[in-house]
């Protein structure tokens, strides 16, 4: 087989960087990852030509996944032209050869990305590889990684909520902006990686699936397809998303697409103003060739 | 009386143990280690009873092994030996044949317990309000409103000024800080309590009005409770019965008034003739 893929790729790496074993291995951990849904199965990360915390958890989900019919899409907070997502995007296109890439929700079947997850809704043939800084939500409450597995094991997750009950408490609301704790198929709760809350929903009985890799923590978890994805809250105190409201009360729009229901990144101009655009670049270009064509129909 | 506890041989032995280590041990052998092993029996053939709304007093003195008792029993520790049942309603559990999470279960369901480091029974980076309702989610409930509900009414009830209830027990005295445990151990309204020298080091006035909470407590919920001190006047004004231990074994079982006026063993004499 390595032989067959030397050949393949022409260059002195197998197709995909890794040797098959470790793609093996990966591929395992993964099944055994939706097997038990949002159970943070352990598996050997291996060295990356790159920093562990650049991403090289779901690098290595990506390079044990991929095929050369694969048309993959690599995102970093919803962009595809940030340093991040070029410099893995060529690394990849470089050890997989045949594989192409596209900027596209719509047309990529495997998509890695770093903090989001794209606005279009998710088909089942496609699969969301996200990146994971920290994959244990228990770690701001317990430091021992045993009591932690106990804990898991267990489903308790008494004091997580304690900390969301010590926020309503300080500002009358839950404050984690990001890795908000989320219970999947009423047990685990995962670590969703840095997505905002605006993207915890897109999680709950997606009709993709979605794998977590963390390459310096040295796990993966998943959220099978359709799938219950809950955030932890409390039935008084229900979860919300970002809401994007200005001091009028009205839902801000993207300055470039005009979209008012996407998620919106903020920038500061100079002169202290602020302008709110798309996160997902794609979405907003989609968005605007939209309204393009709307606008051309009737002439 | 309905039983609630039943606890028989209970035996906790540190360290390897051996064949010498029970005869070579206990009050007649002036010691808990043993001296071939260096194995430490800190406690061995305990049996009691306790019954519904009943305090039990245990007492003696430093290392007699009172406090390994009840933290075998609210499973801070497991046991070398013996059994213990907990009669719950009409339901049976054999304590020690429970697996982890039906122990946790039970611990945070239907056992509280009050230690006399708050260090141990608090979460000190987080409010007293927060300290409760731990322990009221960890008991299923799920309605913000309803825990804080709860959280105020046992600070009032255990005598914390409300205004304090989102202050850290880091900032409490050290009265306050037990009876924040108290409120805590009660919240879930458990019909068993374990209270390992609860009023030990705090100043006279502190002690007796948390002594009298907890025979309000008592009163008002019909709770059981098992009181480990070495102050006998606590013995005398919260237990009904208690047991009296040397070196990890009971010396001496009985009604409080009993031992206190009529103490039958040599060792037990000695405690009494120095306190009073």
């Amino acid at each position: 087989m390595n032989a067959f893929s030397h050949a393949q790729s022409g260059n002195a790496y197998n197709f995909g960087f890794l040797d098959e074993y470790a793609k093996k291995e990966v591929r395992r951990a993964i099944l055994k990852a939706i097997a038990i849904p949002g159970y943070q199965v352990p598996y050997a990360s291996r060295e990356m030509p790159m920093g562990r915390g650049f991403g090289t958890g779901g690098l290595q989900l990506t390079l044990s996944l991929i095929g050369p019919e694969e048309i993959l899409k690599v995102i970093d907070q919803g962009s595809d032209d940030s340093v991040n997502a070029v410099n893995l995007r060529h690394f990849i296109e470089m050890t997989c050869p045949g594989v192409s890439t596209t900027t596209k929700t719509t047309e990529c079947t495997l998509i890695q990305s770093r903090h989001r997850i794209p606005e279009l809704p998710l088909t089942s043939n496609q699969i969301v590889v996200l990146q994971v800084p920290y994959p244990d939500p228990l770690v701001v409450v317990e430091p021992s990684e045993d009591k932690r597995k106990t804990m898991h094991g267990e489903a308790d997750y008494s004091r997580l909520l304690v900390k969301l009950y010590e926020d309503i408490v300080k500002f009358d609301e839950i404050t984690i902006s990001h890795r908000y704790p989320t219970r999947i198929n009423g047990h685990y709760v995962i670590d969703p990686s840095p997505i905002p809350r605006w993207d915890v929903p897109k999680l709950n009985a997606s009709a993709a699936l979605i794998l977590f890799g963390a390459g310096r923590e040295k796990k993966i978890y998943a959220v099978p397809p359709h799938t219950k994805a809950e955030p932890l809250a409390f039935s008084d105190v229900p979860f919300r998303v970002e809401d994007f409201r200005d001091e009028h009360g009205h839902r801000r729009a993207c300055t470039r697409c005009g979209c008012t229901d996407s998620f919106l990144d903020e920038f500061a101009a100079d002169s202290g103003s602020k302008t709110y655009q798309c996160s997902d670049s794609d979405w907003c270009d989609e968005q605007m060739l939209l309204a393009r064509q709307t606008e051309g129909e009737p002439a | 009386m309905n039983k609630i506890l039943e606890v028989r041989n209970l035996s906790k032995i540190y360290g390897p143990g051996c064949p010498l280590c029970l005869e070579s041990t206990g009050p007649e052998a002036d010691t808990n280690l043993c001296p071939h092993c260096g194995s430490v029996v800190a406690i061995h053939d305990v049996s009691f009873d306790l019954f519904e709304g009943e305090i039990l007093g245990v007492m003696g003195e430093s290392g007699s092994g009172k406090s390994t008792v009840v933290k075998n029993l609210y499973f801070d520790q497991a046991p070398s030996s013996g059994e213990a049942i907990f009669y719950d309603r009409d339901k049976q559990h054999d304590l020690f044949a429970l697996n982890a999470a039906q122990q946790r279960w039970l611990r945070n369901h239907r056992f509280g317990m009050v230690y006399q480091n708050p260090h141990l029974g608090l979460n000190f980076n987080i409010s007293a309000g927060g300290n409760i309702a731990e322990r009221l989610l960890m008991s299923d409930l799920m309605d913000y409103g309803a825990i804080r509900e709860r959280a105020k009414a046992l600070l009032a009830r255990t005598e914390v000024l409300l205004s304090r209830v989102d202050d850290l027990p880091k900032n409490f005295s050290g009265g306050m800080q037990q009876r924040v445990q108290i409120a805590k151990a009660l919240a879930t309204q458990p019909p068993l309590l374990f209270l390992d020298e609860v009023t030990t080091g705090l100043d006279l006035s502190v002690q007796a009005r948390i002594l009298d909470l907890i025979l309000e407590i008592q009163q008002e919920l019909k709770t059981a409770m098992v009181v480990v001190t070495h102050d006998l006047g606590v013995i005398r004004l919260l237990t009904g019965r208690a047991i009296v231990m040397k070196y990890g074994r009971v010396i001496e079982a009985g009604l409080t008034d009993q031992i206190l006026e009529d103490p039958q063993h040599a060792y037990t004499q000695r405690l009494v003739a120095s306190a009073l």
